[in-house]
């Protein structure tokens, strides 16, 4: 208990919140880190599984994705592409790396609810005299929205995390608060970042969760 | 005055045959300690998952609390779960074992559950009206049709621990992710990468086997799927 009581004390010394190291510049690099990355992992996966899920090509691919992403450790990749040549541009390995573990989820929840659109509305809309691009915009992606979410919420949740991880490897970010605790062997400051970064964590699944539950009736849904 | 050797290891070249000969023991006691901390926290993770997931499947009321926790669990970032530990369990492996331990509960749970609740009432009604009591119903009947669904879990669970040990190099005890972090401090390429990759294929042998597990386990399934 004297653990939790000296984290929250490090948490309410306002010394620790200012300053390149306090917290609010480090949530400030987390945050922008995490919107960075998933707006561009968005804009190489979603596409992408819109146009496979479309004209219903690669599905093993978009399936197995997911899977290889599982198997590849974050960290290692992190620090592979640190002692890489691209290590030598200040945040660039960061990016990749979550950019790298974002696409996965997007790509196969996205291609996953293309492909779950039923086969007679699609063939319903041709049957209208629609373009294959208009299917697409108005029928098949209205549809398949729900599972599109989920997967940005799924990528969004593991960005905040890899991010994270990424202090390991010298990057910025709340990890960074964490890891200093370590090197001072400081508990309470330990404590006090993993529950920022669990904060933090917890406040976009909740984000997102109410984004899905306001988006229009059809895009609400269960999706896995 | 003798000369440095100039091999891929002065070189400090990415693939490097000499860091495999040389540092032979240190890679086999990473492997093992790797295989060591994935392997004991998938079983314990298996031991706490089943009675929850049964408890679920009985009592509708509790399936919502053990969804919910299990879910806000898996949501933490690793570090931070690492980190939160550390006042319970101080640097110690079991630290990492039961991070992971929380880890694979989301995963475990939701499938075992998945497939207790995918057994049709009627196959349950015809063993209950075989004299089946609510014991024998569970372990001959509900869990030999829930495996398919379990091992699919019980396969992400074991492949995502795989990776995650590495992340507990933060405490000291993450099998290859200590040889990937103290690479990472001394620029030793060929350590990082040997290390990654003998990462993923421990992690793709875990998952091949535990899929020739779940046909010899599954029989009945084997015939429909080809």
């Amino acid at each position: 208990m004297t653990t939790l009581a000296d984290a929250w004390s490090w948490l309410t010394t306002s010394a620790h919140w200012s300053g390149e190291n306090g917290v609010w510049h480090r949530l400030g690099e987390h945050v922008f880190l995490t919107v960075v990355c998933l707006a561009l992992s968005c804009l190489v996966a979603l596409p992408t599984a819109f146009v496979l899920g479309h004209l219903g090509k690669g599905g093993a691919l978009a399936v197995n994705l997911a899977n290889a992403g599982r198997a590849v450790p974050t960290f290692a990749v992190l620090v592979v592409l640190l002692l890489s040549p691209i290590g030598a541009y200040g945040d660039w390995p960061t990016i990749i790396a979550l950019v790298l573990f974002a696409v996965p989820p997007l790509l196969t929840n996205a291609y996953v609810g293309m492909r779950g659109v039923d086969a007679d509305v699609v063939r319903a809309a041709r049957g209208m005299g629609m373009t294959g691009g208009q299917t697409l915009a108005r029928v098949e992606l209205p549809l398949a929205l729900p599972m599109v979410l989920t997967g940005v919420r799924i990528a969004a949740v593991q960005l905040v995390a890899t991010a994270t991880v990424a202090a390991l490897a010298g990057g910025g970010g709340l990890g960074r608060i964490i890891t200093a605790g370590f090197n001072l062997a400081s508990t309470p400051q330990v404590v006090a970042g993993a529950c920022l970064v669990a904060a933090l964590a917890l406040l976009v699944e909740g984000v997102f969760e109410g984004l899905q539950r306001l988006a229009p009736t059809g895009a609400r849904g269960s999706g896995a | 005055m003798i000369a440095p050797p100039d091999d891929c290891l002065a070189r400090n070249e990415w693939i490097c045959g000499a860091y495999l000969s040389t540092r032979r023991e240190i890679l086999g006691d990473a492997v093992v300690q790797h295989l060591q901390l994935t392997a004991v926290s998938v079983a314990l993770a298996l031991l706490l998952a089943l009675p929850l997931a049964v408890a679920a499947r009985r009592w509708r009321l509790a399936a919502g609390p053990v969804l919910g926790v299990t879910t806000l669990l898996y949501t933490i970032p690793a570090l931070a779960m690492f980190s939160l530990l550390l006042p319970v369990y101080g640097l110690s492996a079991a630290l990492v074992v039961a991070g992971l331990v929380l880890y694979s509960l989301t995963l475990l749970v939701r499938n075992l559950l998945a497939g207790l609740r995918a057994v049709p009432e009627e196959t349950r009604q015809a063993a209950r009206g075989l004299g089946y009591g609510p014991v024998r119903l569970l372990l001959a009947v509900e869990l030999p049709l829930a495996l398919p669904a379990a091992m699919a879990g019980l396969r992400i669970a074991t492949v995502s621990a795989v990776s995650l040990v590495t992340i507990g190099a933060i405490v000291g005890h993450g099998g290859l992710g200590n040889l990937i972090y103290s690479g990472m401090n001394t620029y030793f390429k060929a350590q990082v990468l040997t290390a990654s990759v003998l990462c993923v294929l421990i992690a793709v042998a875990a998952d091949l086997l535990l899929l020739g597990v779940q046909r010899l386990l599954t029989p009945w399934t084997r015939g429909r799927a080809a």
